[in-house]
């Protein structure tokens, strides 16, 4: 089973939401979408399903054309970000509403409701309405109805975002799995790199209404394709330089020179993550003089922002550090894990570490 | 209290007890004000029911006589009359005809149309909700002239149709304003995850959003409710035997016969009860109608 756009956009109030974009998604793995609030993940999910029509393209599934097909004929589940239920209805008439509108027999809608209910541990809570229930329940509740639909396209836009950070962790793991066997075609939407990553399968990052770079999440995220898939893909931010390439050598702005990639000379852009930088020596890395402005404990790691030459970089640091705003740092790169784009923002130089990312 | 000041204590032990009891019986004053003034207030408002009630107990020999502040000698017999006249009850049934009537139209009309003015945009939309609302801006009076021609060259003139239809200029817009509210309190996207589950409009509609907006279709039904009820002009005007509802008849006390004020003052408790059952039924809803809806 696939889901495929071909040349689908959109626009609103003569502003273009989505840009032409035509991708393929197949069954099996999660198709993550990834990009910031804005981005056209939302969009995209509501022309998937059939909520919105596109202004131009085709929706194809199974290869079949459902551009113009209504909702309701559509083989398709979708949950949202807030938890949405019916309040009226108990939790068990909840999950049981998409079976009750295909007339299936009495047996058959309650041992698919209560084998949707023993998956996402809903079965104590099967008598009791949605809004008596926790967030966490009732989310669940939410994703056990699109489970019993069995629909071949299942869409997600965001579903965990509003949850505690356990329950978090526990339907992340959980989720591609209960939707990977049923062979459907499972779309996930979330603003969270780490969540992309996690979820595994593939990754579609979306930057201001365009699908920047489409492919298996490690792959994307160790050699995005540009420099906007790039800032989508890390979080804290990317620690951005500008530079140029002369003779052989990569020259950032504040006059460091590093060992470049054999690449034409000309203006670049260097990107680097935070994770990728050091506080303390590394082999064949360059000190850059730096100050703190602020820093950030969580736990067992640290985020230092720093003011890097006039540039606002942060480092991800293991252990406890507290240096004080004000404070001088140097900051250790390692070329050999740096992105340069071009100037037309394209990857031009795959770095040499990446797998080591 | 005495770890504060245990030096003034020390100095003035026999002003303590003195100057707390005046102390307690401030604050007890205080205590009770917020009483009295709630009592005070709510005795204002029900006096003229009392009044109402206990004129229809007595005999009007008994009214024209003197104030009493409750009956001398309690009698059902104005009531009794009205139960057993026809020229009395049957201005119930006719005005519980027309009421209901025009009740059961407004909301089967309001719901589709608020309905849409919630989830929809269309062209002039803003204007044409807005143009709704100032229907009811207008007096009766001004509708009772076309009324009374139109309805008696289509033959509607005094039946229960008549006054049901006339009183929709009215009710209709106010219910769509009601509904329209309570319908926007309800996310798009429970439409929108019945449109995805497969459920068909109508399904969707009588079965999983009527029950969400159940409130706000009961608020909308009480305000037409009272409305058609209290309402007496375009009730009178188009009305004359065969459909002439409580509010007409009860101006017919005023007779060569003198006033019969007992008479009287029976129908008008009769006439207060039905608004009263509807307020218990939407009690927990009615805040939010006088908001349209919008809280």
């Amino acid at each position: 089973m696939s889901v495929a756009l071909e040349g689908v956009s959109l626009s609103a109030g003569g502003r273009p939401v989505l840009h032409p974009l035509t991708l393929e998604l197949p069954s099996g793995l999660p198709n993550v979408l990834l990009g910031p609030t804005g981005s056209g993940k939302t969009t995209l999910l509501r022309l998937l399903a059939g909520l919105d029509r596109p202004d131009a393209g085709r929706i194809l599934a199974e290869g079949r054309d459902v551009t113009g097909t209504a909702v309701r004929r559509r083989s398709v589940a979708m949950v949202y970000q807030q938890f949405i239920n019916y309040p009226t209805l108990s939790v068990f008439e909840n999950i049981a509403s998409p079976l009750r509108v295909g007339r299936l027999p009495r047996a058959e809608v309650e041992s698919r409701v209560l084998e949707a209910a023993r998956l996402l541990r809903l079965e104590p809570h099967l008598k009791r309405k949605p809004l008596e229930l926790s967030g966490g329940q009732q989310q669940r509740t939410a994703i056990a109805r699109a489970l019993v639909k069995r629909a071949s396209l299942v869409l997600m836009d965001e579903p965990l975002a509003n949850l505690d950070y356990k329950l978090r962790e526990e339907l992340r793991e959980e989720l591609p799995k209960l939707f990977a066997e049923s062979g459907a075609v499972f779309v996930y939407a979330t603003t969270e790199p780490a969540e992309a990553l996690l979820l595994g399968g593939r990754v579609a990052t979306l930057s201001e209404g365009s699908v920047t770079q489409f492919g298996p999440a490690g792959e994307v995220f160790r050699r995005p394709c540009d420099l906007a898939t790039a800032r989508v893909f890390s979080d804290p931010p990317l620690n951005e330089a500008p530079a140029r390439i002369e003779g052989g050598r990569l020259r950032l702005a504040s006059g460091v020179a590093l060992p470049a990639p054999p690449l034409p000379t000309g203006a670049c852009t260097v990107g680097v993550r935070a994770h990728q930088l050091s506080l303390e020596p590394l082999e064949g890395a360059v000190p850059l003089p730096a100050t703190v402005r602020v820093s950030e404990v969580t736990g067992s790691e640290s985020y230092i922002h720093l003011d890097v030459g006039g540039l606002s970089w942060v480092v991800l640091t293991p252990g406890v550090r507290r240096p004080e705003p004000g404070d001088a740092a140097t900051v250790w790169l390692d070329p050999r894990r740096l992105l340069v784009f071009g100037e037309d923002g394209r990857l031009a130089a795959t770095p040499a570490l990446a797998e080591a990312a | 209290m005495s770890a504060v000041a245990p030096s003034s204590a020390a100095a003035a032990p026999a002003a303590l007890p003195s100057a707390r009891a005046p102390a307690r019986r401030d604050a007890a004053a205080r205590a009770l004000a917020p009483r009295v003034v709630l009592g005070l207030y709510v005795m204002f408002l029900l006096v003229p029911i009392y009044w109402l009630v206990n004129m229809s107990l007595k005999t009007n020999l008994e009214i024209s006589s003197g104030m009493t502040l409750w009956p001398e000698a309690p009698t059902l017999d104005n009531y009794r009359r009205i139960f057993t006249d026809a020229s009395w009850y049957s201005g119930y049934i006719n005005s519980l005809k027309f009421v209901v009537l025009n009740t059961a139209i407004s909301l089967g009309v309001a719901l589709p149309a608020a309905y849409a003015f919630s989830r929809y945009r269309f062209l002039g939309d803003k204007h044409l909700f807005f143009w709704l609302l100032s229907n009811r801006m207008a007096p009766p009076a001004v509708f009772a002239l076309p009324f009374f021609q139109l309805y008696s060259a289509v033959g509607l003139f005094d039946t229960p149709w008549a006054v049901a239809l006339a009183h929709c200029v009215f009710n209709i817009p106010l219910a769509v304003w009601i509904l329209e509210g309570f319908m926007s309190g309800v996310p798009r996207e429970i439409d929108e995850t019945a449109a995805i589950d497969g459920w068909s409009f109508p399904a969707f509609f009588v079965r999983l959003f009527l029950p969400l907006v159940a409130g706000g279709v009961g608020v909308a039904a009480f305000f037409c409710f009272m409305f058609s009820w209290v309402e007496l002009l375009l009730a009178r005007t188009l009305t004359t035997v065969d459909a002439k509802p409580i509010t007409a008849t009860m101006t017919r006390t005023v007779s060569a016969a003198g006033m019969d004020w007992g008479l009287l003052a029976a129908a008008g408790t009769l006439t207060i009860v039905p608004g009263a059952v509807v307020i218990w039924f939407v009690r927990n809803h009615i805040a939010r109608g006088f908001a349209l809806g919008r809280v």
